[in-house]
């Protein structure tokens, strides 16, 4: 529905109706004279004036993700990077690593939004052979491309230097050693910069270690409680009135903390 | 084809924290107001709410509020010699997108510039002689002193209920403020933030060699309160996210906390989002504005006609869409020429990183501007005749956040990954904490913006090209600051300190600053500025540009203070452009 009082910018009247977020007619927006400008594609700019607008939920709550399956990874591929993210943050007597917090999981569902397909960025061509490294960013393959590509690449790796040995396959010294030199780039993979894998892995687990657990990683907070992050308790006057001491309580996180459905 | 719409007052680009105020201001006299804002209408309750705001990977590392490099971005290289190629994906510096502007996602460090800073070339060569002086230099002094602007710093202190401790009240000294300060008219709305632990360290250390620290001004504020248009604030919980992310507290000074309340309820104003200005249009004789023509998010293209075009996006696209509408001449540095786009700078950050024995700096208790500086070093505070620099820095103690996908230090050497990776985090994030330097930099011949001939937005305008890399000079500055740094660090009681030298050409990669500067700068001198005194444009009189943009170069504190001043100091002029239309300098 649009708001009463819609309107085009040069005052013409619209007679279809589109908003941003469907929705009934409410007496707060009767009342209000945010309006939208409709266009004939759908997509709309938008006129405020006299009120501010208010939307409930226009900071569009990010969806938890509930674990289990994987929605761009194969069975294989997920077996890797559980695999490397266990190399990468292990599991051990200071607590869970990066496969154990979800990270797997984590790095799944992310590449399966805007952040898989470099949605935000700028990837209009040329793109250049030889960047300067002050340049950042020039590849044009996107983080889906270079899990696929690059996962399938080591693989076809280890299976030629390791005896038909995939990843997964490899000792635990092997996989470390394989990893410290894809990390310098003294791997060549087929076809696939051994260096960029890493780092989009590298990268994505700290992500996944360390990110709030609605995004399916961090489980039971796992990575907070490693350092003592008291994740989003947005109040820490008390700490203020106190330097130089341990905080006590235990850390938060957007959904709360799962001690909380314990009653 | 664009639709031409009724005509209006003014039309202002870009709805930030310039825009706002001056929409604010100009609608509040009965004169028909329209902002046109090419990101999405953003607000506290809605957008920075406080069940989806504290969340660092959408914010911090996804850039969920900044402008988004596929709607523009800039291309860069390091010298003229280089191929300048696009920056995907922000990383040295995060324009903003929406409405605030960049105000939303600022971390409120709200400094006035030094006396010295507004005439810097003066007084150097009167205290040194031209041979300080480093080459290739675009070193000019800005057209308003510190006293012009003073009343205005004020204005925009109490509009944003900065928090702070003055150091020069009318010319007498304040214990326990800043005593290098220029002379204020009076203290600071609100009184200082409170302090962690380390900055306890850090006055108590800095105490001792000499120096003279104080807390440094901030838009997070400490107490309640109501600005001058009656917009009301809460007190800062220490919760650790403010640069990157809206305040979902009401506690950090920005459009939305100080300014739009207000605005939205003029009669006369009114707000287009979604819609990006594609040029200021001119008249045949090109010296007069018509009005912009901007394009909505369906590609339908608008012709806004006004009176007065109000440019006020971030400074870097307030140069560029100079560069589009063919206002100014676009500076040449072949032949060193032309204004449009020359003396752009940046900032040198250096610093000495501090690990203790047992320390508890709770870093996740932290705001944008907590934090203690000393400015024994910055400006011309000090002797420069030993050093061979131009410039300086202000020296700080703070925690912004302890956010942990990005901040989990480790001291150099430690594996990036692994179980030793795994335990130095655990170990380190309680005890290690920094002192850093915020530097000056230049402006020089070779540091420059135009317009690309390679890569374009996908309305097919080019793309801004920035040719930037840290002259000799910033460098000898930045790593003699890094020294002071390490030396408080010690005298803090630090087990361990790392030194953090400014080394290497500038890259995109790191986040270093989002205090970029200049392009459009403003004099006395046409041949050497784009814009008069009083911001206005020297060609197309009915044009002013605000922001950082018209720094003539850059100084050792966070800009937008002074950029909050020059907004109310041209306010004032605007005014009188109203009254008696015309350039409101004549040569």
């Amino acid at each position: 529905m649009a708001h009463l009082g819609s309107h085009s910018p040069d005052g013409k009247p619209l007679t279809s109706a589109a908003t941003r977020h469907p929705r009934h007619i409410t007496r707060r927006s009767l009342l209000a004279s945010a309006a939208l400008l409709i266009t004939t594609g759908g997509a709309s700019a938008r006129v405020v004036t006299k009120v501010l607008p208010w939307d409930p939920n226009e900071a569009y709550p990010v969806v938890p993700v509930k674990p289990g399956g994987y929605l761009f990874f194969t069975s294989e591929e997920a077996a890797i990077v559980d695999a490397v993210v266990d190399r990468l943050i292990p599991t051990d007597d200071l607590g869970p690593g990066a496969k154990d917090a979800g990270v797997t999981t984590f790095i799944d569902r992310q590449l399966t939004g805007p952040y898989g397909g470099h949605d935000w960025l700028y990837m209009q061509g040329p793109f250049s052979a030889s960047p300067l490294p002050t340049q950042g960013l020039q590849s044009p393959l996107v983080p889906r491309q270079q899990y696929r590509l690059g996962l399938a690449a080591l693989e076809a790796y280890c299976k030629t230097s390791f005896g038909g040995r995939g990843f997964v396959q490899l000792t635990v010294d092997e996989q470390e050693r394989l990893l410290t030199a894809m990390e310098k780039g003294e791997v060549v993979l087929p076809n696939f910069s051994s260096k960029m894998l890493f780092s989009a892995i590298h990268s994505n687990t700290l992500e996944g270690f360390f990110a709030d657990p609605i995004y399916g990683g961090n489980r039971d907070m796992a990575g907070w409680k490693l350092i003592g992050f008291p994740g989003v308790r947005y109040d820490y006057r008390d700490v203020m009135e106190k330097p130089n001491q341990t905080y006590q309580l235990p850390p938060v996180a957007m959904q709360g903390r799962p001690a909380w459905g314990e009653h | 084809m664009a639709r031409r719409l009724p005509r209006k007052d003014v039309v202002i680009v870009g709805l930030g924290w310039t825009g706002s105020i001056l929409a604010y201001e100009l609608s509040r006299t009965g004169l028909e107001v329209v902002a046109i804002e090419r990101g999405p209408w953003r607000d506290t309750a809605t957008d920075f709410n406080i069940g989806t705001a504290p969340d660092e990977l959408r914010y911090a590392v996804r850039h969920d509020v900044f402008l988004r490099p596929k709607q523009e971005t800039l291309t860069m290289r390091n010298n003229p010699s280089q191929t300048a190629l696009p920056i995907r994906k922000w990383g040295s510096f995060l324009p903003g997108n929406g409405v605030g502007g960049a105000g939303v996602h600022w971390n409120g460090q709200t400094w006035r510039f030094l006396p010295n800073d507004f005439r810097i070339r003066s007084h150097m060569i009167e205290r040194y002689g031209e041979a300080i002086f480093p080459e290739g230099n675009h070193i000019q002094d800005w057209p308003v002193s510190y006293d012009e602007l003073e009343p205005y710093y004020d204005k925009f202190e109490y509009l944003a209920g900065i928090s702070g401790k003055a150091g020069n009240i009318k010319g007498q000294i304040q214990p326990g403020g800043n005593p290098f300060e220029g002379a204020r008219d009076r203290d600071y709305p609100t009184p200082p933030m409170k302090q962690g632990y380390a900055q306890e360290l850090f006055t108590k250390a800095a105490s001792g060699l000499g120096l003279h620290p104080f807390p440094r001004p901030s838009a997070n504020i400490s107490a309640a309160y109501t600005n001058p248009y009656g917009c009301s604030m809460a007190p800062c919980t220490y919760c650790g996210f403010c640069e990157r992310f809206g305040c979902a507290n009401y506690s950090k000074a920005s459009p939305q906390t100080c300014v739009l309340p207000a605005l939205v309820r003029q009669p006369t104003f009114e707000a287009r989002t979604d819609s990006e200005v594609m040029k200021v249009n001119l008249s045949a004789d090109g010296k007069t504005a018509t009005g912009v023509t901007y394009v909505d998010l369906n590609g339908q293209e608008w012709e806004q006609p006004a009176d007065l075009v109000l440019v006020c996006a971030y400074g870097l696209f307030n140069v560029r869409l100079l560069l589009l509408s063919g206002i100014g001449k676009p500076y040449d540095p072949a032949q060193d020429e032309g204004v449009v786009g020359r003396n752009y700078a940046y900032q040198t950050g250096s610093g000495s990183t501090a690990f203790f024995e047992d320390a508890k700096f709770n870093p996740f208790a932290a705001a944008g501007s907590l934090g203690v500086a000393a400015d024994d070093y910055n400006s011309d505070n000090f002797d420069h005749a030993p050093h061979g620099f131009v410039g300086g820095a202000s020296i700080t103690s703070a925690h912004t956040n302890g956010r942990p996908i990005l901040y989990h230090p480790t001291p150099r050497g430690t594996p990036t990954w692994g179980s030793k990776w795994k335990k130095a985090v655990s170990e380190t994030y309680q005890r290690v904490t920094s002192v850093g330097a915020q530097g000056s930099v230049m402006s020089y011949r070779n540091n420059y913006l135009d317009l690309d001939p390679t890569y374009k937005d996908p309305l097919g305008r080019p793309l801004m090209r920035m040719t930037f890399d840290y002259q000799d000079n910033e460098r000898k500055m930045a790593n003699w600051m890094a020294d002071r740094c390490d030396e408080i660090a010690k005298a803090m009681g630090a087990k361990q300190t790392q030194l953090n030298r400014l080394v290497g050409p500038w890259s995109v990669v790191p986040y270093q600053t989002t205090h970029n500067t200049g392009g459009a700068v403003f004099g006395n001198d046409p041949k050497t500025s784009v814009l008069n005194r009083y911001l206005q444009s020297w060609d197309v009189s009915n044009v002013f540009v605000m922001g950082a943009s018209a720094f003539p170069q850059n100084a050792g504190y966070n800009p937008t203070g002074t950029v909050g001043a020059l907004t109310y100091w041209s306010l004032e002029a605007i005014q009188r452009y109203l009254r008696s239309p015309g350039p409101l300098v004549q040569l």
